[in-house]
């Protein structure tokens, strides 16, 4: 049967087309669903894409958080079901409690845009089946706000209940720092105990099809769907 | 009757404030002495109908429970004016 995904769309999201197009190259049936909605249409799994929800106004994801698909979403969620934060995404998750922590301003004060190597932590999770444990990717990551922060304890229990899915690594010849945003521990995205609620700041859509370059984010998406990938795993 | 609600909202202590960093570099270089550290948050004044000041007062706290502050970052005050 094939998989149904929805992809929300806020006002200010930005990333839903290209959401929308992984999707369904990977073999989805995809929808946008407007934050207006109550419902998810029968998704199996539900996309919070990259942007700037409601304009990142009070918080990022602050205000997303409440829009009405959400209540969707956590039931969604808390069903066993297949929720992804794409970057912004990712922020109202956190927000929204979904998964723990927050992300913050960037600390060096500015957004950062340049491909990060993340390491695959986790492949028990809805979108990092297809890789390989402990493989390193390079991807496009662009935020202003992905510091990811928690109390220690927090943090220790993620790691204990291996809830990091992606951490940044240190880039071969490169002078830049390999974490582009102070976030702890190296964190770029994380898990709910159970892997069927994901959240990170990298954006695998944007390299996703050959032209771009490099498909290795498609991965993620053919993981979503179950699906074999084109090429070799990761 | 009516209040006027001044809620603060600032980043927990402890935590890396990048915004307050830039701001204390600034003071420096325009040549303020004595500025320690300096933390960056948000003040929000709201009006706030409400049968007296001490129901005013708990709205406006469950406001920052629930949407003005995140209680994972930040620690918020409330000062209801009236």
């Amino acid at each position: 049967m094939t998989i149904r995904v929805a992809v929300i769309r806020f006002p200010g999201s930005n990333c839903e087309s290209e959401t929308l197009e992984a999707a369904r190259r990977a073999g989805a049936t995809a929808e946008l669903l407007d934050y207006r909605a109550t419902s998810l249409g029968g998704a199996d799994v539900v996309i919070l894409p990259g942007g700037f929800s409601y304009g990142d106004y009070l918080r990022s994801g602050a205000i997303a958080r409440f829009a009405p698909v959400m209540q969707a979403v956590r039931a969604h969620a808390e069903a066993g079901g297949g929720v992804l934060g794409i970057c912004n995404g990712f922020q109202v998750l956190c927000e929204a409690h979904l998964l723990p922590g927050a992300l913050l301003h960037n600390a060096g004060q500015r957004f950062v845009a340049r491909p990060v190597d993340v390491r695959i932590e986790r492949t028990s999770t809805i979108c990092t089946g297809l890789f390989r444990p402990g493989a390193v990717v390079r991807i496009p990551q662009a935020h202003g706000e992905g510091r990811f922060v928690a109390d220690e304890a927090t943090l220790d229990a993620l790691e204990r209940d291996n809830q990091v899915v992606l951490r940044y690594v240190p880039v071969p010849g490169s002078d830049l720092p390999h974490n582009p945003n102070g976030s702890a521990r190296d964190i770029a995205g994380i898990c709910n105990p159970a892997g069927n609620v994901v959240g990170f700041m990298p954006h695998p859509e944007r390299l996703a099809e050959a032209t771009l370059g490099d498909t290795i984010g498609q991965t993620f998406f053919a993981s979503l769907v179950g699906a074999p990938t084109s090429g070799a795993p990761a | 009757m009516t209040f006027r609600v001044h809620v603060r909202v600032v980043p927990r202590p402890g935590l890396l404030d990048p915004q307050g960093q830039a701001v204390a570099h600034a003071l420096a270089a325009l040549g303020f002495p004595g500025v320690g550290e300096v933390r960056v948050g948000r003040a929000i004044e709201l009006e706030l109908e409400a049968d007296d000041r001490a129901t005013a007062e708990a709205a406006a706290t469950a406001m920052c429970e629930r949407l003005l502050a995140n209680p994972v970052t930040e620690d918020f005050t409330v000062a209801v004016e009236g």
